[in-house]
């Protein structure tokens, strides 16, 4: 069966370039780029390369401010922790109410630590409320540490990342942006955009799943998270995973690419493509969060009177990936935080599905959706008890 | 992906029993838009007094579409009375079972049966008993209810009880009431001991006495881990049972032989039962 990946929001095909730079490290140059031989002591440069390629691609200043890790749930736990420890008292942290769980998680941790922590909602659009933003800046004094997304994971919508940060930054506070969702999908620029500390992950942009980065900004006061050895300039204690490092410059050099050769505008024409298709074609849907502001290549649609699971499953039986923001399961029966911050009403919260594409998704295969996807649409709903027949 | 059976997916995918009934003799709605699911049940007698047709749409996830579908395969056939004894747990089983979190969709199941037959002998709509008290305030779900899912499936914690009809699976705030709840009616099961048999049994009750403590006393355990078990053969003294799911083929298969099957059968039916796995 054919496969149609539109999920690309939860982890990308790692780029067959990327595989390619990646494999000697693997076949001949596996040694330990710390040791005082020459076998380990000569991949040293090619990660001070890399170094230099990732700092390139959100162009930082220095490369010593790109800190390599395993994923970006640590990015954000080092951002969110390492600043609080390095505050030594109490503080406030300012975050939205639709970030990711690696950050919602542990700003609930360090409240139970004894920190303030205050989050901003979101209109039904999904956008930051700016109001309460800077009352809550000019509402805590002392020390605060501002971590704010710049792209949503399931709506795709854009933060005013820069005015966030430049106002945080005004009021004193150290800055700190999940961009996971937004790399390879804006540029991110670190001199244009004030923040201190940036995370981003290698598997949302190509690269292997298991190596992250996290930015710091020279002068960040911050500890180090991961402890043990001098690595990273004893910020992050491990032995550098040389290989996914490696894929991760590979992957910023294409992600970067892709903004001058077209396949970005490509991306975007497609998923306006899939997104007005369906719209007219399955009635009651909706486009959930912002559609000025978005990454290019995200589409939250919520098909009213139905369940994402259940489209999931037959979408899936089709061969088509995608994912949708509820979760049918104990635990977490509540439908997905980010929808339910924007106010969605009940009727669409629970079928709402994100479709995700990526550089390698082709025209055909978003035909293949609009072909199919109606049907599904309308199966359900023939045994939807809300829908009158 | 869920670990669904292929009995739950081929009623997901081919869902059976689609639709409304005119004039339908017992009709019921358990759930709602808000709670992620629901489910519109109804059947119609024929003359001969039993469940001629039953019918179900269904707004929910994989398992909730495939529980509902399973309703009315088993109730068609069935008088009310005989159908009014089928339970969640015989719901899940006749799809080969279901994701421990996902067995709020049996019990949606239960739940859509039990009213639509209140509606067949009262002509009334709601079930739920004014004098009831929500416990559960995001989804709805009454004091009774809770105490039913407990008391049927033999459940001691909140996870349970949220995976079986999501009381406490919102918000939260009422994690610690549904912990009073599941032991008030633990407390209860544990003061009235089962009946023990007094005179000497005949064969047919001993085995019966011997099925009945395995599903009251031992399943509930062996569930919760995923596994099960099930009655081979009696014969004289030796009581023949094989593990299923989890259980069988786990290297403590024999502890729990001995430490829970064992231990109940001697408890609860005869001392000199020897329980050998086959």
């Amino acid at each position: 069966m054919r496969t149609v990946y539109l999920d690309n929001n939860a982890t990308t095909r790692p780029a067959p370039e990327v595989v390619e730079a990646m494999r000697p490290y693997f076949e001949e140059l596996w040694g330990n780029p710390s040791s005082m031989h020459t076998f380990g002591g000569q991949v040293a440069k090619p990660v001070a390369e890399a170094r230099e390629q990732v700092a390139g691609f959100i162009n930082a200043e220095r490369a010593e401010e790109i800190l390599f890790n395993g994923c970006a749930t640590e990015g954000d736990n080092h951002a969110l922790f390492g600043v609080a420890a390095a505050w030594g008292k109490p503080g406030t942290i300012i975050t939205s109410r639709v970030e990711h769980p690696a950050v919602l998680g542990p700003c609930l941790r360090l409240r139970e630590m004894g920190h303030t922590v205050v989050e901003i909602g979101v209109d039904g659009e999904g956008r930051f409320d700016m109001e309460a933003y800077e009352a809550a800046l000019a509402a805590n004094p002392g020390p605060k540490l501002v971590s704010v997304m710049w792209a949503n994971n399931e709506t795709g919508v854009l933060f005013p990342i820069k005015e966030i940060a430049e106002k945080g930054k005004a009021a004193g506070a150290t800055v700190h942006t999940d961009a996971v969702q937004a790399a390879g999908k804006v540029p991110l620029d670190v001199r244009e955009v004030p923040v201190d500390l940036l995370t981003i992950a290698g598997h949302k942009m190509h690269a292997p799943k298991g190596i992250g980065m996290l930015y710091i900004r020279r002068g960040t006061r911050i500890k180090p998270f991961v402890i043990g050895g001098h690595q990273e300039r004893g910020r992050r204690g491990g032995t550098e995973n040389v290989p996914y490092i490696i894929g991760l410059a590979k992957a910023c050099e294409l992600s970067a690419a892709a903004f001058t050769d077209g396949s970005h505008e490509r991306m975007a024409r497609l998923r306006d493509k899939l997104e007005a298709g369906l719209l007219a074609t399955c009635p009651d849907s909706r486009v959930n969060g912002d559609r000025a502001n978005r990454v290019v290549n995200t589409l939250n649609i919520s098909f009213e009177f139905i369940e994402g699971e259940s489209v999931l499953y037959h979408l899936s039986d089709l061969g088509i990936c995608a994912s949708s923001g509820s979760a049918c399961a104990a635990g977490s029966l509540e439908p997905s935080h980010v929808i339910r911050a924007m106010g969605v009403p009940f009727t669409a919260v629970h079928g709402s599905i994100r479709f995700s594409l990526s550089r390698y998704t082709t025209e055909e295969e978003i035909d293949y959706v609009l072909a199919h996807c109606p049907e599904v649409v309308a199966e359900m709903r023939a045994i939807s008890p809300f829908v009158k027949h | 992906m869920w670990d669904y059976t292929d009995k739950v997916l081929d009623h997901f995918r081919h869902p059976r029993n689609v639709g409304a009934i005119e004039n339908p003799d017992g009709k019921a709605t358990v759930g709602s838009l808000a709670c992620g699911d629901a489910l519109t049940f109804m059947f119609k007698l024929g003359p001969d007094g039993r469940i001629a047709e039953a019918k179900f749409q269904t707004f929910g996830c994989a398992s909730a579409v495939a529980s509902s579908s399973a309703l009315t395969e088993m109730v068609i056939g069935k008088t009310v009375e005989e159908a009014e004894q089928i339970t969640n747990r015989e719901i899940a089983e006749y799809l080969g079972g279901l994701p421990d979190q996902k067995m709020h969709c049996s019990v949606m199941g239960r739940e859509a049966l039990e009213a639509a037959i209140h509606n067949y002998r009262t002509g009334e709509e709601n079930v739920v008993q004014v004098h009831d008290e929500i416990i559960c305030t995001c989804f709805g779900v009454s004091r009774s209810e809770i105490e039913r899912v407990t008391k049927e499936n033999g459940l001691h914690t909140v996870e349970e009880v949220t995976n079986f009809c999501k009381a406490g699976g919102g918000c939260g705030m009422c994690r610690d009431r549904i912990q009073e709840v599941i032991d008030e009616v633990n407390h209860q099961a544990a003061a009235v001991p089962a009946p023990k048999p007094e005179k000497k049994l005949t064969t047919l009750q001993r085995i019966k006495l011997i099925e009945q403590t395995l599903e009251e006393q031992v399943r509930p355990v062996l569930k919760k881990d995923g596994g099960d078990v099930e009655l081979v053969d009696v014969d004289g003294d030796t009581v023949k049972i094989s593990f299923r799911g989890m259980c069988a083929g786990c290297r403590s298969a024999a502890l729990t032989r001995d430490n829970l099957v064992a231990t109940a059968l001697h408890e609860f039916v005869d001392p000199a039962l020897h329980v050998e796995m086959v």
